[in-house]
């Protein structure tokens, strides 16, 4: 969907589609918002937790509905993985396990829309030129999920074993508490709180943009000839079925590691 | 892939949904699922009482069945024994008349062999005094005689 007059090369179609619809908060780079991003993210969790909300309204400890089944097999579907894993008070963790995986599929699933009918959409509907249609493609939404998570753990370190007993837990464990292994002690808890929210967000990051990136460049083979028609369109089948285990998966990795953090921060060494 | 406030925006949408979810989703639906859980737990208790009551109960009616067939059995036994001891009595009751009525009848025909007799012995003697008579040529006096008759008559 490139403008008119503009000349469609594999390059301008790529950054094309990769180009975030942004506006400017104020001066300086960092007050760019990704108006797209933020807004598709924003519907996607009110229909997605908005459904969720009326289902439960409306539920009955009787008979259920299909309806309230599927939701109630969603909802002991998160418990189950959350009991597995984390042993405590549920009542904050499996809501946020479950809004993690609500919104975190929803959003990878927004791939399954190709991408020249989600662009032709907002061209023509919402008259956006630029409107980069999955939000989990942009390093924002998954970092502010992994830092949200990490804010989150920090706090639950410092709820749950106090100051004291996780500064304590930072320089004594792995490895033991002689005052010699402090620096490596702290040094590996060091690398590995930083880890933890670069490989959280990266990975879900990563997975879902080079998935829209195959796909664009199947669109562009498909867009050479017959043989790319063909080609294209089979590989890009292929790709599309392979991409719905994808989507799932990496929504399903991102809510467990969540609850391993949880967990992690819950449990004393 | 630059960072900006796009990650803010993101962050606080996240922790508003997350708290609606914790507050208003997730409760309600889990309390419905443990209530339904319950009431599962409940009815699957109470079935396995019904079963074990009924269970008695067919235990119960067994061995009242039982007892009425030993108690019927009983009372057949006794019946039977009462009715032998009828047949019994009447057998011996009857053998007692008979032999009550044989025995009446014989004294009876005895009392009649004995008033013959003693009809016979009388006329006898008369027709032996009539005849005697007959012989003396000569009236006897019945009444001198009397003692006389009585002891023709005692020995015939």
């Amino acid at each position: 969907m490139a403008a008119a007059g503009q000349e469609l090369t594999p390059t301008s179609y790529i950054s094309h589609h990769l180009t975030n619809r942004t506006i400017s908060l104020g001066d300086g780079p960092f007050w760019t918002l990704h108006l797209d991003t933020f807004l598709t993210a924003l519907v996607l969790a009110v229909i997605g937790f908005g459904f969720l909300w009326w289902v439960v309204r409306g539920a009955t400890s009787g008979i259920p509905n299909k309806r309230q089944a599927f939701v109630e097999m969603l909802f002991d579907f998160v418990d189950d993985q959350v009991k597995g894993i984390f042993h405590g008070n549920r009542a904050f963790v499996a809501p946020l396990a479950l809004t993690v995986f609500v919104w975190v599929l929803l959003m990878n699933a927004m791939d399954f829309i190709p991408v020249d009918i989600a662009a032709a959409f907002t061209e023509y509907a919402l008259h956006q030129h630029e409107w980069k249609p999955v939000p989990t493609s942009d390093v924002n939404t998954t970092f502010a999920l992994a830092l949200s998570v990490f804010a989150l753990m920090i706090f639950y370190n410092l709820k749950v074993k106090g100051i004291g007993g996780w500064i304590h837990e930072l320089f004594c464990s792995p490895f033991g508490t002689n005052i010699l292994l402090w620096p490596l002690n702290f040094l590996f808890n060091l690398v590995e709180y930083v880890s933890k929210p670069l490989s959280h967000s990266l990975r879900l990051y990563g997975n879902i943009y080079a998935g829209e990136i195959i796909f664009m460049l199947l669109w562009m083979w498909a867009a050479t000839g017959l043989v790319g028609q063909l080609a294209g369109g089979v590989l890009a089948l292929g790709w599309a079925i392979f991409h719905i285990l994808i989507v799932a998966l990496q929504a399903y990795i991102f809510m467990m590691l969540t609850v391993v953090y949880m967990a992690m921060a819950h449990e004393s060494h | 892939m630059n960072l900006n406030v796009t990650l803010v925006a993101q962050v606080v949408t996240f922790f508003v949904f997350v708290f609606f979810c914790a507050k208003f989703v997730w409760p309600p639906m889990i309390k419905a699922i443990e209530a339904r859980q319950k009431q599962i737990a409940d009815g699957l208790s109470a079935a396995e009482e019904g079963k074990k009551s009924l269970e008695n109960a067919s235990k119960q009616a067994d061995e009242a069945i039982a007892q009425a067939r030993a108690r019927a059995s009983e009372i057949v036994a006794q019946a039977e024994k009462r009715v032998s001891q009828m047949i019994e009595d009447a057998k011996t009751a009857a053998k007692t008349e008979g032999e009550r009525e044989k025995a009446a009848a014989k004294s009876e025909i005895e009392q009649e062999v004995s008033r013959a007799k003693e009809t016979l012995r009388t006329q006898v003697a008369t027709l032996a005094v009539a005849g005697a008579e007959k012989i003396l040529k000569r009236e006897v006096d019945a009444k001198a005689h009397a003692d006389i008759l009585a002891d023709v008559q005692k020995q015939l």
